[in-house]
């Protein structure tokens, strides 16, 4: 009803409430009201949600009480999805209701008509604000939002959100003048389960566990096995059913499943055929599945906001406490799962402060603008910075992407021919004529899939499980087994790009995993875990091998502090190990291994590869490292950087990302495959050439930007390095601490990656496979003979 | 830097880490597949590619004649991306491709791409004989002898400590090379295609390039794989390997 007053006020409101709160439908409130008392035709509210599946079930919900109320209102959804014949329909009569996603409104924005189709819009709804908020499709949405307003000034916006820590910006994201917050219902109730037995060191599947996972789901009636990794996924999954006597209905849902694989999975859920799904994020949000009993959450919970999203599937009624379980995998682990559940207890939720929306957004948008109708760059400007991620955009900033969008904004003038843009003597921008505008439209988006190959079974009308990466793939022998779509299948050949694959396959499994498979724990959650670690009046609540193990840590060595960085070196194996307590996560602690193995280089100690966890990173080396304060140096962020950017893979796909995202690379053109194939160029080799000829291009200045956060993180490096200057405590032991174990236990597990470049791994292989060819190849020389070499063929 | 020398048909050869193969005997130089003013080309389809490949590959092809003196350069074909390649160069690009032209003895190997004479000095041909060997742009199916051909682009793929290294490569057997592409912005096809496989039936060795030298892998029945020991290390580089499955 708050809602409704604000919006009957004309006020921009946003409403949070935890999931199950009905909010989707509070927020057409206001809309049905109005259109009882005034029915019209024309298009009255647009509702955007990031899942095309939510939109499809809030239009089946809207149904229900329209019909039952007689309501005179039209509905429909959108997405890439819709058919020409339908959208063609919604052009020439637009429904009063119109729900769609964030990349469908791009396309509508970018028609010549869409002025007119959003003249008398009057609401925009927004659901899922969280989720969109500090994303690329924030971005684009946010974008969209802000040409919305400018066409149909009297729409009044409604952000619908779950529970977040950052409220100003989420409310300043849907630009709300007012906040209405529906308090949660009773608290979840939360408890950890242990495996039976010794309590893993390392590890994060959460396999031994499996014992009790499958008692927990016997015991209830619908259960959600919530997971990490769509490896994890994968192997739980097997693990169960290994176990699973009584043959309980228990299946497997993750992003990389086939699309009606995963769709026989969500209909058997709500019908309550199954007693158990195995899922990722893909189940994070959206869609009340009712009837969920309890939700478990294996391995680390990464954060508060996410357990609480996933905490929030089970019971999705108000008045009931959600049931949750939590399954560490590891001793850190333990830790991590009981300051995620005093986190929850105390309402501290976690989540990234805003950050500046993405450049190559913004170029996306400035085409499809233009696509859409000559427009002025001093008054886009100001329409631009209107939607809070630009807020801050500099003006240099929007001249050099809309530079970029009109001809490349290369220093060298070399494609005035092929310009996007051009400018009439008025000073009006237009798009270079229909063809680039249809293949605008083609390429709207901002979610960049790394290269996939489908999974097939062989032979004709062969079933298509899913996709995988093609990465993977390029690692698979033909005979190898591999775990996928919850079965195990044996590799026989890629076949364009198909990968062919038969049930049966024998012998130790591959699992794919996946690029940024793996998020890192909040700096929340971080924060949690090293004050419970400092304060042993906290520890009454962990299993008694975790006491033991902390209090051992307590006399060999010392705790990590809150505000410090420990950092332990002792030999082991004759090599010399260095662990670093950060506490950054995994991904900052991936960078900072590339980066530190650089500077152990050199300094000389001669570094033989790393290992990074969520809340350590190791190091080994042939020599002793000393002066390891001087090793954190902030200077790191220097050579040791400018080295790392021109290797580093991450890098490159960061770049490969924005570059698509701007423009730069289609991934679709009207015409043949051939033709496409024949223009394309991979961005590894744009990323090479730019680096050198333009260093200070606006995508390099993104692809930077992105490189602070994500899979890279090294925002929070450089705040790491900042903050524990001066406070780096040394700890030379004579031999491994307790904290330590775990980590080490990772090495052979996790890759092991160290300064070697490219041509070392490559030099390293060759080597390897001479030797294990029964060859003795002499060590590389210039201009050896390698006729040798045929001899073994 | 240094190039590893293999025969074919008798003839001692270099193969060049820059992806250039050298014959001393001849002072002769290949180079295949530098696919001139493919930037310009994505342009005109819509993608605005950084418009310096002529320009990084041009630097290429300066940095083996210096290194390598020939008295005869063979470019293997689709030198030029397009028919229309050529006359889209820009003014300084054309001029320092014309002054090689003028100072080296050019044979352009005409390709798919570039089925015409280019309008740059040297001799134009389909096919190239020198001594035992023949200059061609796509390798001939069946029987040859001391061929050397471009057109496939070949790159390899080595598993290495959990992940993959591609780069572009040579492939050899004792009767033919196919050479690797050498422009800016020319992609690849793996060593594995049939198209490649079905012309060295017996196998053969790919040699990748590096910084400084090239690497030998063996191609055969089997794909070039590195022993169990190297692929069991498992996950990947910034974690996108892959994950071995637990032990029962």
């Amino acid at each position: 009803m708050d809602v409704l007053g604000a919006v009957q006020a004309g006020e921009n409101v946003l409403l949070i409430a935890p999931t199950g709160g009905g909010k989707t439908l509070a927020g057409f409130l206001p809309s049905l009201v109005d259109l009882a008392g005034n029915p019209r035709e024309g298009l009255h509210t647009l509702y955007v949600s990031p899942l095309k599946a939510l939109a499809a079930d809030v239009a089946r919900n809207l149904d229900r009480p329209i019909a039952d109320m007689g309501l005179p209102v039209t509905v429909a959804t959108r997405s890439g999805d819709t058919s020409s014949e339908a959208r063609r329909r919604q052009r020439e009569a637009p429904p009063n209701l119109l729900l769609t996603t964030p990349e469908s409104l791009a396309v509508l924005i970018s028609q010549p008509e869409s002025a007119l189709f959003f003249q008398d819009l009057r609401s925009i709804i927004v659901d899922e604000v969280h989720a969109l908020a500090g994303t690329k499709r924030g971005d684009m949405f946010a974008l969209c939002a802000a040409r919305l307003t400018a066409i149909a000034p009297q729409a009044v916006r409604i952000g619908l959100s779950a529970t977040v820590a950052h409220r100003a910006p989420i409310a300043a994201f849907v630009a709300a003048s007012r906040i209405v917050e529906v308090k949660g219902g009773a608290p979840p109730e939360i408890s950890v389960v242990l495996p039976e037995g010794r309590l893993p060191w390392s590890g994060h599947m959460g396999l031994a566990a499996a014992p009790e996972i499958l008692a927990r789901i016997r015991a209830a009636g619908m259960t959600i096995v919530f997971v990490n990794t769509r490896a994890q996924a994968e192997l739980l999954f097997q693990a169960l059913w290994r176990l699973n006597d009584e043959t309980l209905p228990i299946a497997i849902h993750h992003g990389s499943l086939e699309l009606d694989q995963r769709k026989r999975v969500e209909s058997a859920m709500s019908e309550g055929k199954l007693r158990a799904v195995v899922a990722t994020s893909s189940l994070d949000l959206g869609i009340d599945w009712g009837g969920v009993d309890q939700v478990l959450q294996v391995g680390a919970p990464k954060g508060v906001s996410r357990l609480l999203q996933r905490v929030g599937r089970a019971n999705h009624r108000m008045d009931e406490a959600s049931r949750a379980i939590l399954v560490p995998a590891n001793r850190f682990e333990v830790l991590e799962c009981e300051a995620a559940i005093q986190g929850v207890a105390e309402g501290e939720l976690d989540g990234d402060p805003p950050r500046a929306g993405g450049l190559d957004v913004l170029a996306q948008h400035l085409l499809g603008l233009a696509c859409a109708g000559p427009f002025r760059a001093d008054a886009v400007y100001d329409e631009i910075k209107s939607a809070q991620p630009y807020n801050t955009l500099t003006r240099k900033d929007f001249d050099d992407v809309l530079g970029f969008v009109e001809n490349g904004g290369y220093a060298l003038a070399a494609y005035d021919a092929y310009r996007k843009l051009f400018r009439d003597s008025e000073g009006l921008i237009h798009v270079m004529g229909e063809r680039v505008a249809r293949q605008h439209r083609m390429n709207i988006g901002t979610i960049v899939e790394e290269p996939l190959l489908k999974v097939r079974y062989a032979g004709r009308g062969g079933a298509a499980l899913g996709e995988v990466e093609e990465y993977f793939v390029n690692m698979l022998s033909p005979g190898d087994t591999f775990i996928f779509a919850g079965r195990m299948l044996k590799f026989l050949r890629l076949k364009e790009t198909i990968c062919e694959v038969a049930d049966g396959g024998t012998g130790e499994p591959k699992v794919p995993a996946y690029a940024g498979g793996r998020m890192p724990m909040t700096t929340n959650l971080a924060d949690r875990v090293r004050a419970m670690l400092q304060d042993p009046s906290k520890w009454h609540a962990f299993p008694e091998e975790v006491r033991e193990w902390l209090g051992l840590q307590r006399g060999i060595s010392r705790m990590p502090g809150r505000h410090d960085l420990l950092v332990e070196t002792f030999p082991r194996a004759d090599k010399h190990f260095l662990v670093a307590y950060c506490f950054e996560g995994r991904n900052a602690h991936q960078t900072l291994g590339m980066l530190l193995t650089r500077r152990m280089q050199r300094f000389g100690f001669h570094p033989l590869g790393f290992v990074a966890t969520d809340y350590v990173l190791a190091i080994w080396s042939a020599y002793e490292p000393f002066d390891v304060a001087r090793l954190f140096d902030p200077d790191m962020l220097g050579d040791d950087l400018e080295a790392w950017m021109a290797e580093s893979s991450m890098l490159r796909r960061t770049f490969r990302n924005v570059a698509v995202i701007a423009g730069l690379i289609q991934r679709h053109f009207p015409g043949a495959e051939k033709n496409r194939r024949q223009v394309t160029v991979n961005s590894d080799l744009i990323y090479n050439v730019l680096r050198k000829h333009q260093p200070d291009h606006v995508l390099l200045r993104a692809t930077w930007a992105d490189a602070a956060g994500g899979l890279t993180d090294l925002g929070r490096i450089s705040g790491m390095l900042q903050r524990i200057q001066g406070k780096v405590t040394h700890m030379a032991l004579s031999r491994v601490s307790p904290l330590a174990v775990p980590v080490l236990l990772e090495i052979g597990r996790e890759s092991v990656r160290s300064g070697l470049t490219d041509d070392d791994l490559l030099a390293e292989a060759e080597q390897l496979v001479a030797e294990a060819e029964g060859r003795a190849l002499p060590p590389p020389a210039p201009g050896r003979d390698v006729r040798q070499g045929r001899l073994a063929l | 830097m240094s190039a590893a020398t293999i025969h074919l048909a008798g003839e001692l050869l270099q193969l060049d880490p820059a992806g250039a193969l050298h014959w001393p005997a001849r002072r002769l130089l290949a180079v295949s597949d530098l696919h001139f003013e493919k930037g310009s080309a994505a342009a005109r389809q819509g993608s605005l590619v950084p418009p310096w490949d002529t320009r990084a590959t041009l630097d290429i092809l300066a940095t083996l004649l210096r290194r390598y003196r020939p008295q005869t350069v063979v470019a293997l074909g689709d030198s030029f991306h397009d028919i229309g390649a050529a006359a889209r160069l820009l003014a300084a690009d054309a001029e320092r491709l014309r002054a090689m032209a003028e100072a080296t003895a050019f044979v352009w190997v005409l390709g798919n791409h570039d089925p015409l004479p280019p309008g740059f000095r040297g001799e134009s041909t389909l096919e190239h004989r020198v001594g035992p060997l023949v200059f061609r742009h796509q390798a001939q199916p069946g029987r040859v002898m001391g061929e050397l051909s471009g057109h496939f682009h070949p790159k390899a793929s080595v598993p290495v400590r959990g992940t993959v290294v591609t780069r572009p490569c040579f492939i050899a057997d004792p009767r033919r090379i196919i050479l690797p592409a050498i422009g800016a912005y020319t992609g690849g096809l793996d060593v594995r295609d049939p198209a490649v496989r079905a012309l060295f039936p017996t196998g053969g060795r790919a040699f990748l390039l590096g910084q400084d030298r090239v690497f030998s892998f063996a191609i055969g029945a089997r794909p070039a794989m590195p022993p169990p020991a190297l692929t069991a290390l498992g996950g990947g580089p910034d974690n996108a390997g892959h994950i071995r499955g637990p032990k029962p």
